[in-house]
């Protein structure tokens, strides 16, 4: 077979597991006393590492995978200070529990925020250094030669006086019983061999024929599966279903209910499940929410433009002294809606409950939440649930701060003892109870002095937020931080790029009843697009060229990759007829990123021919998956600027599918450029950040074909009709 | 019960006959490898080949199958070979999450079976499924090189 999959079974295949209390697919627990062994026998030369006498080396990670390429990524970072043979790697995650367990031995399960790599990078590249020093060590006991006459290449120790020479296969077993070095020096960037290059990710081949198991995918001996109906308007609570109605629909076993405010039939397939649950008769109690609407909203958040600031964000100087003297002030106000992440794979976990122990198997951003949120749901301690994490059919931020999907399947499962239970949402479920883009408006105004000078400025956010909404154990004091990610006067969370004497950037937190939830790219997004669609108003509020104006003020950093994506374009040469050219840059999730748009509009329709991306993420470990990241990440943000509205009447969400919430597809993909220019000196993310230069790099542009600001998106054709 | 014929193997199942086949395959079956993104043929998750001809299987009632010939992702490859379409994927590496990809080369090899060379055009107009990693730029690469590897094969 030429596809044989690359990547260990162990971890992720799950299907033929026996049902039952006390089921456990991880390792081995407890473990012997002076040896942790996988569960094939093997034992392990540390947490990260494990290699089996064939010589096949399997990596442990603990982040999750969803598309952004993180699997590869850390595996080529253990890889390469272990200085195995790249072509035997494969991989595993080891559950949340067993990492909880080990004392976090693996560290961090959470991947949000583009962190997968720049917050581990470390610990996972010694956990390979460690395991190659302790390989050398074994085999120069097994020869009786000094460490130092023995060097480690391609899997394949040599001891240079002799030549012998032996695999990290046959060494393996000797090395596991060693004391690991207490420190060992890590290989600096420009002696990677592994890392650093632009090889093929590891879960490619699964992929392609079908193999590769997301959550919805998990089957189980005895398993039943729940559609689920939560109450359409938020805050509302379920009041009544006549559970007699489906009763003898085919397959159907329960009728359930989740909290006070959802419903769920259980049936013997997930089809039954869902058309006995859109034949039950619900009675719902719509709460005080009803009444909110797009208008409720717009007009709650406007009052905050002006009324005094919940929290400042970055502070400089004397904006109101400023904006007295200036010679000109000039003015905008932006707006952002709500969107949805739309993953293809909708919502759904698995969870088999008995009185003694909980297990769940989900598509999840972060494992220990997620395992966190299991044994709360079902009443259990930690040590006596776990969490299987499969593949991840699109995250965008969605699986990663809410837990409902976890809970709400746990909450049905605790009703059926015994019995595996796999709740999938519809569609239309996942559209109206999502977890939205937050919706803020924004006024931002600049004094210019009589030399047409950026003097002041100040930039007023007024909208909801996440933490709020999600975790409001983490505001501070009522403040949001993460409110100015892009906007900070420092830090790796996204500084502000602008050099302006005289700075405020405050927010007035105003949160609606849509409920608010992380959605790639987070709060740069709007942040990013208000910043980088006004600079380039006052570009043609001072007559100049937008990347000079920019370039008087931005920051190196900031000003070198704005660069790099204009001369990658052809900023300043002539476009091909009818195409015009728009900039944007931000700093976010700990990188630079900056993009140039290339548009032409005709009739009305904003068609985007080209879009150039540059990023300084500080460390490329595979240029090509930096790439890739940039290229989606274009169209995620396009495919929103275009498309992306949710709107809000009767307290609800009125887009429930991809007929009403259209997203990009192939025949509107531009040419996409990307340009990867590390500098070594920081660690950033790249899942993320180049969402948020698409949307004001497209509307720069469009201002430059018809003259035309548009500050509020999505785009419509009606904006654009007469210009 | 319903006889079913997948992927070269004949199947009896007591289901529903407006059951949609997506269903059938995945739960009754356990051929997972075919995806439910919408279940209103908007994303093309769920297509599969009746007769070699891509159905957006959400939408297609198993009683309306009979005895035609369904083929799933899993079925793609034959003998341990890569499809020329599965082959190109691999070469440009073009999955991200991957979850709408069995789909999207479902359709691909229907398009090339119709239009061995297709345009970007062609592509354009029958190419309608939704990635939301947006891996579009690498798959209509892919797209043309599996239609010249497929010119070139005796």
């Amino acid at each position: 077979m030429t596809y044989m999959a690359n990547l260990s079974r162990r971890s992720f295949v799950i299907a033929g597991a026996a049902a039952g209390a006390g089921l456990a697919l991880g390792f081995k627990l407890p473990f012997s006393p002076d040896l942790v062994r996988a569960d094939d026998g093997t034992p392990e030369i540390d947490a990260w590492v494990v290699i089996r006498p064939d010589d096949t080396v399997v990596i442990r990670i603990m982040r999750s995978e969803m598309g952004q390429g993180t699997l590869t990524g850390l595996a080529q970072l253990v890889a390469e200070e272990l200085g195995c043979d790249w072509s035997k790697v494969t991989a595993e995650f080891p559950t949340p529990g067993e990492n909880l367990a080990r004392n976090r031995v693996w560290g961090e399960s959470n991947t949000t925020g583009s962190r997968g790599i720049r917050e581990s990078n470390e610990y996972v590249r010694k956990g390979g250094a460690i395991a190659r020093v302790m390989l050398i060590q074994a085999a120069a006991n097994a020869w009786n030669v000094p460490v130092s006459e023995c060097s480690p290449a391609n899997g394949l120790i040599t001891h240079q006086p002799s030549g012998r020479s032996v695999t990290y296969g046959k060494v393996a077993d000797a090395a596991a019983k060693l004391t690991p070095p207490a420190d060992v020096p890590l290989t600096p960037t420009k002696d990677w061999k592994i890392a650093g290059k632009p090889l093929k990710r590891l879960d490619t081949p699964d992929k392609l024929v079908g193999k590769t198991k997301y959550g919805i995918d998990v089957r189980l001996p005895g398993m039943l599966y729940g559609a689920i109906a939560a109450c359409p308007v938020f805050g509302g609570t379920l009041k009544s279903y006549d559970e007699a109605t489906v009763r003898g629909m085919p397959g159907v076993q329960h009728v359930v209910r989740i909290g006070d405010f959802a419903v769920a039939v259980v049936a013997d397939s997930w089809w039954r499940a869902k058309t006995a649950l859109e034949a039950l008769p619900v009675v719902w109690d719509e709460g005080k929410n009803v009444t909110v609407s797009d208008a409720t909203i717009a007009d709650f958040l406007k009052e905050g433009l002006d009324a005094e600031p919940t929290a400042v964000g970055n502070q400089a100087g004397d904006v109101r002294a400023a904006m007295a003297g200036a010679a000109k002030v000039v003015e905008a106000v932006y707006a952002f809606p709500y969107r949805i992440h739309a993953a293809v794979e909708p919502m759904n976990a698995t969870a088999l409950y008995t009185p003694e122990r909980c297990e769940v198997w989900a598509p999840t951003q972060n494992g220990e939440d997620a395992l966190r949120a299991a044994a709360q749901a079902a009443g259990l301690p930690l040590e006596k649930c776990d969490l299987h994490k499969t593949f991840v059919g699109g995250g965008f931020g969605r699986r990663g701060g809410p837990t409902d999907f976890v809970r709400h399947a746990v909450a049905v499962a605790k009703q059926v003892p015994g019995v595996p239970i796999k709740l999938l949402w519809s569609r239309e479920e996942d559209t109206t109870h999502d977890t939205y883009h937050p919706i803020t408006q924004c006024r931002m105004r600049a004094a210019l002095d009589a030399n047409n000078k950026l003097i002041g400025l100040h930039m007023r956010i007024s909208g909801q937020s996440i933490l709020a909404s999600l975790a409001p154990a983490r505001l501070q004091n009522g403040k949001d931080p993460i409110a100015f990610q892009s906007l900070n006067p420092g830090g790796a969370e996204g500084a502000f790029g602008y050099e302006v004497p005289n700075l405020l950037i405050d927010h007035a937190m105003r949160n609606p009843s849509i409920p608010a939830g992380f959605w790639r790219g987070v709060n740069s997004n709007h942040n990013a697009l208000y910043v980088e669609c006004f600079m380039d108003e006052l570009a043609h509020a001072t007559g100049e060229n937008p990347l000079a104006f920019r370039l008087k003020y931005l920051k190196p950093k900031h000003a070198a990759v704005l660069q790099a994506a204009a001369a990658k374009a052809g900023y300043g040469t002539p476009a091909p007829q009818g195409v015009y050219r728009g900039l944007a840059q931000v700093m976010a999730n700990a990188s630079y990123v900056a993009a140039c748009a290339e548009v032409s509009v005709e009739n009305g329709r904003v068609m985007v021919r080209r879009m150039v991306g540059a990023t300084n993420c500080g460390h490329a470990v595979n240029p090509e998956l930096i790439t890739r990241q940039v290229e989606g990440s274009f169209v995620y943000g396009l495919s929103s600027l275009l498309y992306g509205e949710c709107t809000v009447r009767g307290g609800r969400i009125e887009q429930t599918n991809f007929d009403t919430w259209q997203v990009m597809r192939i025949d509107e993909m531009p040419k996409v450029d990307v340009v990867v220019m590390p500098d070594g000196e920081f660690w950033g993310g790249v899942g993320e950040p180049t969402i948020s230069v698409a949307a004001p790099a497209v509307l720069n542009a469009v201002f430059a074909a018809t003259g035309k600001r548009l500050r509020s998106i999505p785009i419509k054709e009606s904006d654009l009709r007469s210009a | 019960m319903t006889a079913l014929f997948i992927n070269g193997k004949s199947h009896e199942v007591d289901v529903e006959s407006n059951t949609p086949l997506l269903w059938v395959l995945r739960d009754t079956i356990g051929l997972t490898g075919t995806k439910y993104g919408c279940g209103i043929a908007q994303c093309g998750a769920c297509t599969v080949h009746i007769d070699g001809v891509a159905a957006r299987s959400c939408q297609v009632p198993v009683g309306t199958v009979g005895g035609r010939a369904i083929t799933t992702i899993e079925a793609l490859a034959q003998n341990g070979k890569l499809h020329p379409v599965q082959q190109a994927w691999l070469d440009f590496d073009v999955p991200q999450c991957g979850y709408c990809q069995s789909g999207m080369m479902m359709a691909v090899v229907a398009l090339l079976k119709e239009k061995p060379k297709p345009t970007d055009a062609d592509i354009d107009a029958a190419i309608t499924n939704i990635c939301r990693c947006g891996t579009y730029q690498r798959i209509r690469a892919a797209i043309h090189a599996a239609a010249n590897a497929q010119k070139e094969r005796p």
